[in-house]
């Protein structure tokens, strides 16, 4: 039988077996933690606490600054040392809460749950995913109230979890499938409620076999809910190519999966309504892949957000003396850091370190016009093209080309033989004509 | 004589006298009257074509100035004695403005400022600004990728050896292409009698401006101390000079400044 999946894209080694087997461990409440006032797309959050102030866990520190926006809650219980900036994994500094633990950690449960959420209304539900401060997981941090909140006028007829974790290195999704498979059911049921669609699927890369039986055992009694495994290519796990592959549904250039009819949340985002909407519990921790050929020793962590990498670091047994990048998120979209002192915020799926083996600087040669860059990208673009014009500065022919419906996903600078770091082109690109279109549009 | 020269000469010769008489027919025929004065305010500018005035050249803006389009102030490149000239020719009043030029808020070179990476990716400071800023730890400094020293028109900006921006006040003409193309916003334009600057921009607590940098303001407040506020101030962790008090002359706290970053730039006698 073949797979479903996408055209184009590329296959970069797995290197998943370095922790797809560690089930996941709770590392210890941390000592300090730094909380990011903006975690997610969209307004950053208000602080409504101060200086001095004991929290509990789970309390509110941010509130929501704006419709697309979240909550940010204590993450450990304690006083308020300061709230300055500091930097972030996104490489700025920008305003985070410093909680010093402190008393006997109590954990503060969401208000108002229904009692049982199959009797909660719509509006109900979306208030507790906003109240419990819940982004999407896998690495974009959008919130998911309003991504479950499709404008009116658009019918949404299926929804898909995202279990393919395309990423190399990372192997979280992949444990909380096997691990939390009945949260994962409950979390997908809500969220059907909340859609009011008829069917579910949920995708997953056929790398991760034993996922695909887990959920199909669990799933069992749910004849509207289908198990889709995948052929495993980068990057499958992206909403239009997962869309795609499942369904082949097209999103239209500069569209949204909400205009084919489809919501798609990834499988943490999912476990996370499901402990939000039925225990109560806000989004205060979150699974992170430790993992790399520069770790002692390579985990799957279910770790407090605003723990320093250095004290998760330290927790899988610290790095080992040839570590050379430290990369958040996997290899492919990640983000090289710069200090070991940032904290882990709710887009953080993965920390990949690698030792100079396999981050050794190769020299940027012109582009000899190969096209593999162009047989790479699942979005059907020219990065070649787009990267140069980005470069020179014609934003205009680089917006005919279509450079704002890359998806960054980093395949053409994976197949590039001249090493041209073409995503950042394209990105800083983007960013250029965007701020275009918003200054005209201001004036 | 070889025919076949001769044809060829007469031919050849004849088809360029044909085209040369059509030509000189059609510059008759289609002749556009053109205000004279544009030629005249068009040789008067810089002709540099620097866009700053955010036509596509000087020409262009001796059109618009001439159709009243365009404001003469919106050319900062033009010298005072130029544009007294075009404001003649135009029949109006144009303020002569002192000169500005453009000063580079940074003294954290390599070797002077912490390194916090290394940096591979596209070699522009506003790329490496999109990836964490590149491989200095001064979040505020200068990335020291040169995007000013491209973006300059005028061959005024230059990198020196430690890779900090060097402007040299004779070129500048305070066009400001450079303001904009740095995305720290560490280049400012300054009136030329401007001497005194605080060349930091970094507003971090002073523990960590100090950790990262040799010449980084640290709020001490000594300039402020020593001039009784009058014309220093700190706010934000950083000093600011006020320009009002000193403008003019160049006595001040210089060497009390514990990192060196209250400098004196150019001399009182150029203009």
């Amino acid at each position: 039988m073949s797979l479903k999946t996408f055209a184009k894209g590329v296959h970069p080694a797995e290197f998943k077996s370095l922790s797809e087997d560690k089930p996941i461990e709770k590392m210890p409440l941390p000592s300090e933690v730094f909380i990011p006032l903006q975690q997610h797309i969209g307004a950053p959050c208000t602080p409504v606490v101060e200086k001095g102030q004991m929290v509990k866990t789970g309390q509110v520190i941010g509130k929501s600054g704006g419709f697309v926006s979240s909550t940010i809650h204590a993450t450990i219980t304690g006083k308020i040392k300061t709230i300055e900036k500091f930097p972030h994994p996104l490489g700025i500094n920008v305003p985070m809460v410093n909680i010093m633990a402190e008393g006997e950690e109590e954990l503060l449960p969401l208000e108002n749950l229904p009692e049982k959420w199959e009797n909660a209304s719509r509006e109900e539900i979306l208030d507790i995913i906003l109240r419990a401060g819940i982004v999407g997981l896998g690495g974009a941090a959008f919130p998911t109230q309003v991504k479950l909140n499709p404008p009116k006028g658009k019918s949404i007829d299926t929804f898909i979890v995202n279990g393919c974790e395309c990423e190399p290195f990372l192997t979280a999704d992949h444990r909380m499938m096997l691990e939390q498979s009945q949260e994962l059911l409950t979390g997908i049921r809500i969220i059907m409620k909340v859609l009011n669609v008829k069917r579910t699927f949920i995708g997953i890369e056929a790398n991760k076999m034993n996922a695909v039986d887990t959920l199909r055992q669990a799933t069992k009694s749910f004849s509207e809910i289908t198990v889709v495994p995948l052929k495993v290519k980068y990057p499958q796990g992206a909403e239009k190519m997962l869309i795609d592959a499942i369904l082949n549904r097209h999103v239209p250039p500069g569209g949204l999966p909400l205009d084919v009819g489809v919501v798609v949340q990834n499988v943490g985002t999912t476990i996370a309504i499901a402990q939000a909407v039925t225990a109560g519990k806000p989004l205060i921790e979150r699974v992170v892949t430790v993992t790399g050929d520069a770790i002692n020793e390579p985990k799957n962590v279910l770790v407090r957000i605003g723990t320093s990498f250095q004290q998760l670091l330290d927790f899988c047994g610290g790095l080992t003396n040839n570590a050379a990048k430290i990369i958040m998120g996997g290899p492919m979209m990640g983000v090289a850091q710069s200090s070991l002192q940032v904290p882990v915020i709710k887009a953080t799926s993965g920390i990949v370190c690698l030792s100079d083996k396999y981050t050794q600087a190769k020299p940027i040669y012109p582009c000899i016009q190969c096209g593999n860059c162009v047989s790479a990208c699942p979005m059907n673009l020219l990065p070649t093209r787009l990267a140069r014009y980005a470069e020179v500065g014609n934003l205009i022919m680089a917006e005919n080309l279509g450079i704002l419906n890359c998806i960054e996903c980093g395949s053409c600078a994976f197949v590039c033989p001249a090493h041209i770091p073409l995503v950042q082109q394209i990105r800083l690109g983007k960013l250029q004509i965007n701020e275009l279109k918003r200054k005209s549009k201001s004036i | 004589m070889n025919t076949a020269l001769l044809y060829s000469i007469l031919s050849m010769g004849g088809i360029g006298l044909l085209f040369s008489i059509l030509i000189a027919l059609a510059n008759k025929k289609l002749h556009v009257e053109e205000d004279p004065r544009i030629g005249q305010i068009s040789e008067l500018l810089p002709n540099a074509n620097c866009g700053a005035c955010g036509f596509a050249g000087c020409a262009n803006f001796a059109e618009a100035l001439v159709g009243g389009k365009a404001d003469l102030s919106s050319c900062p490149v033009t010298g005072n004695d130029a544009r007294e000239v075009i404001a003649r020719i135009l029949g109006v009043d144009v303020a002569t403005g002192e000169r500005q030029v453009a000063v580079v808020f940074c003294r954290g070179g390599d070797g002077i400022v912490a390194r916090q990476a290394e940096y591979r990716g596209v070699a522009t400071c506003s790329a490496a600004q999109i990836v964490g800023g590149g491989e200095r730890a001064c979040s505020y400094g200068c990335i020291g990728l040169g995007d000013c020293v491209v973006a300059c028109p005028f061959d005024a900006i230059h990198m020196n050896p430690e890779r900090i921006p060097v402007v040299d006040r004779a070129k500048c003409t305070g066009c400001g292409k450079c303001v904009t193309a740095c995305p720290r916003g560490v280049i400012e334009l300054h009136p030329i009698s401007h001497h005194v600057f605080v060349m930091c921009k970094n507003e971090d607590n002073p523990k960590v401006s100090r950790s990262v940098c040799k010449h980084a303001c640290l709020a001490c407040m000594i300039c402020e101390r020593a001039v009784n506020g009058q014309g220093f101030k700190v706010v934000n962790n950083l000093a600011r000079v006020d320009h009002a008090v000193y403008t003019k002359e160049l006595v001040l706290p210089t060497e009390k400044c514990p990192t060196k970053c209250i400098v004196i730039v150019g001399t009182a006698d150029e203009h």
